[in-house]
């Protein structure tokens, strides 16, 4: 696809070239100059249609310097919130009467090594029983500070979810009541559900060769 | 074998010298003790480790270990393509596959935004399948519990109801258990002939097991002074610590996603979200019973539109770019096949053999993005929470178990009780140690 006729789109950096992926040895494929382009960073704008228009209007008044950016994307709405306010956030979408977001379905960590700056992600995904709702609330951290405050205080079944994605991801909830590793040996170097942790590969028995760790084999992605 | 450390006197039991250990505690003046249950215990369900703090026999602190039953499926599942990651996925909650593949396949649907052309005939064989594996699921849970409490019966009948159960999925999908067969866009296969007559014999013969069971538990005054106002857990306790599923439900919030954010069709079925308001053990039993009865009425339903109206229809989405293309068919080798398929791609087109190949090897590319798909499996809200890159595998997949999130409950409903008690709490949570893990 060219976006030669599409004025004002910006270019977004190359993700990948060739087909397979593999940069050891020549592509025979013939597919050697196609590039993948990364997917956009998306951003919506009012309306975002359904009930989020509601939320959003319940929830920005009192932290419009909070929320960096607003996604509304397969019908699902995303708040993205800077770190430093996020249990502010957190408390005010618990108790506010028109948003009550009683009910947390936990912490997944996201690991995207190509956006500097905003490595580490933690995303909440938070559902009210009073209104039926669900929102999604997502925070960022550089990989270089790995730190996000902790919700424990806010949602206490952030407890193993926070410890869980400081397992497997090295995010440190600050002021978590004890945050240790869960699933992982307590002695267990490395962060395995990053995308830089090193995986192993197989060795075999012919001329000392090894079947390469999965992320260095051919793929199509 | 007693040995003193930093922390104090260490006993061990490795020697089985019970007179022993008897002697050495009763001549020790500290009556706080620390006893380590598990992670190989038969009443953990699993390799589950509590750590509880006795004082006499009152639990003063329990602390919950996991971890010994991880996989690292999800990051697996990074190295897989997105079909593939079917096969993985069923493996977490090994008591409700049919859930963590529903959940799974949903969020990829809806990432691809095809959510809406699932065909019905599919979506009827999921309900159907899922409203089965619930009925083995509580099944378990009841049966398992009974063990734990000493009682044998329940755990035989339990058992053996559950194996009808399996012997239908094995009929439906040719596995017992993992059975990877919710496929992002429909099912692998239709329900083979006979299907639906052996599906009618199971409900006429279920009803009168679970009474039977009924008959044997519910008044029974062991298992009520067992379950009674043990392990109490109210409603801004189950909210904080994220508990739902039957816990939620015993402590009277109807809340149930299959009935307040219906998927697959549910809002077209009928049926009852039952509720109790105890708030302890005996009331999770309760209606853990009284949602099998449940599930049975919607079966019945499923099975009455898949044999009429959706007769026939397809399983897999009508869009060749996903759904794979042969029409798989049970031969009477037990060995899934499609001839027609074969003599197609092997025969008379080259187009549909590369198609068929890449479509197989490379798999089908989702559109970069992230989805959030919930379903109720037996043991509360299971969430998938699926991103994609845009490529032919799962960028990150993580799942939201509520064998995970309830377990946490275990300090909460075990504190200040006797350690007894903590078996039937445990056991009331139904945890799944390999949804817990993954």
């Amino acid at each position: 696809m060219t976006t030669e006729n599409l004025p004002g789109l910006p270019e977004e950096p190359v993700a990948r070239k060739g087909m397979f992926g593999a940069k050891d040895s020549g592509d025979t494929s013939g597919y050697n100059r196609l590039v993948v382009r990364r997917p956009p960073k998306l951003s919506s704008s009012r309306p975002y249609g359904s009930y989020f228009d509601e939320v959003a209007d319940a929830l920005e008044p009192a932290f419009a310097d909070a929320i960096e950016r607003v996604v509304v994307d397969r019908g699902e709405i995303t708040f993205h919130v800077r770190r430093e306010r996020l249990p502010e956030v957190m408390r005010h979408l618990r108790d506010d009467a028109a948003l009550r977001f009683e009910l947390s379905l936990g912490v997944s960590g996201v690991h995207y090594p190509e956006e500097t700056g905003a490595e580490l992600r933690a995303v909440y995904h938070l559902c009210s029983i009073t209104h039926n709702r669900r929102i999604r609330v997502e925070v960022s951290a550089p990989d270089a500070d790995p730190h996000i405050p902790s919700t424990v205080q806010v949602y206490p079944t952030h407890d193993w979810h926070e410890r869980e994605t400081y397992d497997f991801f090295g995010i440190v909830f600050d002021g978590h009541p004890a945050l240790t590793r869960i699933e992982m040996p307590d002695d267990w170097e490395g962060h395995p559900q990053r995308k830089d942790y090193p995986l192993g590969g197989i060795p075999v028995e012919y001329r000392g060769a090894e079947v390469p760790a999965p992320d260095r084999r051919r793929s199509y992605s | 074998m007693s040995t003193t450390e930093t922390e104090g006197r260490i006993y061990d039991v490795a020697g089985q010298d019970w007179d022993e250990l008897v002697k050495t505690v009763s001549e020790s003046a500290d009556e706080r003790l620390v006893v380590n249950m598990g992670p190989q215990h038969p009443s953990t369900h699993g390799v589950l480790r509590l750590v509880l703090t006795l004082d006499g026999e009152t639990v003063t602190e329990a602390r919950t270990v996991i971890g010994y039953l991880h996989t690292g499926i999800e990051k697996n599942m990074e190295f897989r393509t997105w079909t593939q990651g079917v096969t993985f996925v069923t493996r977490m909650d090994y008591l409700a596959p049919i859930f963590n593949e529903t959940a799974y396949c949903m969020g990829v649907e809806k990432l691809l935004g095809i959510t809406d052309r699932i065909p019905d005939r599919a979506q009827a064989i999921r309900v159907l399948t899922m409203e089965l594996t619930r009925i083995s699921s509580h099944l378990v849970a009841i049966a398992t519990f009974g063990l734990e409490l000493g009682a044998t019966t329940p755990m035989l009948f339990g058992f053996r109801e559950r194996e009808m159960v399996l012997d239908l999925m094995e009929y439906i999908t040719g596995l017992r258990m993992n059975m990877a067969y919710v496929r992002p866009g429909g099912v692998s296969v239709d329900l083979p002939a006979g299907a639906v007559d052996k599906i009618g014999e199971f409900l006429k013969v279920m009803p009168g097991r679970i009474k039977e069971m009924r008959k044997l538990l519910d008044a029974n005054p062991v298992y009520t002074r067992r379950t009674k106002d043990v392990a109490y857990l109210d409603l801004t306790g189950c909210m904080a610590l994220g508990v739902t599923g039957p816990m939620l439900r015993a402590a009277g919030l109807p809340w149930d996603l299959r009935k307040s954010q219906p998927y697959c069709g549910y809002e077209t079925y009928e049926f009852e979200v039952p509720t109790q308001n105890t708030c302890d053990v005996y009331g999770r039993y309760l209606v853990r019973m009284a949602e099998m009865e449940e599930s049975l009425k919607i079966i019945e339903q499923a099975l009455d539109r898949l044999s009429g109206p959706l007769k026939g229809g397809p399983v897999m989405i009508e869009d060749k770019k996903i759904g794979w293309p042969s029409q798989l068919a049970l031969g009477p080798d037990g060995l899934g096949n499609s001839p027609d398929h074969i003599a197609h791609i092997m025969g008379s087109s080259m187009e549909a053999l590369i198609h068929h190949f890449k479509l197989v090897t490379e798999g089908f590319r989702v559109p970069a993005g992230q989805a959030y798909a919930s379903v109720e499996s037996p043991r509360g809200e299971l969430g998938a929470h699926v991103v994609s890159d845009g490529g032919t595998r799962p960028y990150r997949v993580h799942f939201r178990d509520p064998s995970f999130t309830n377990l946490q409950a275990v300090p909460a409903t075990c504190e200040g009780g006797m350690v007894a008690d903590v078996i039937s709490a445990v056991a009331s949570i139904d945890p799944v140690m390999g949804g817990v893990d993954r």
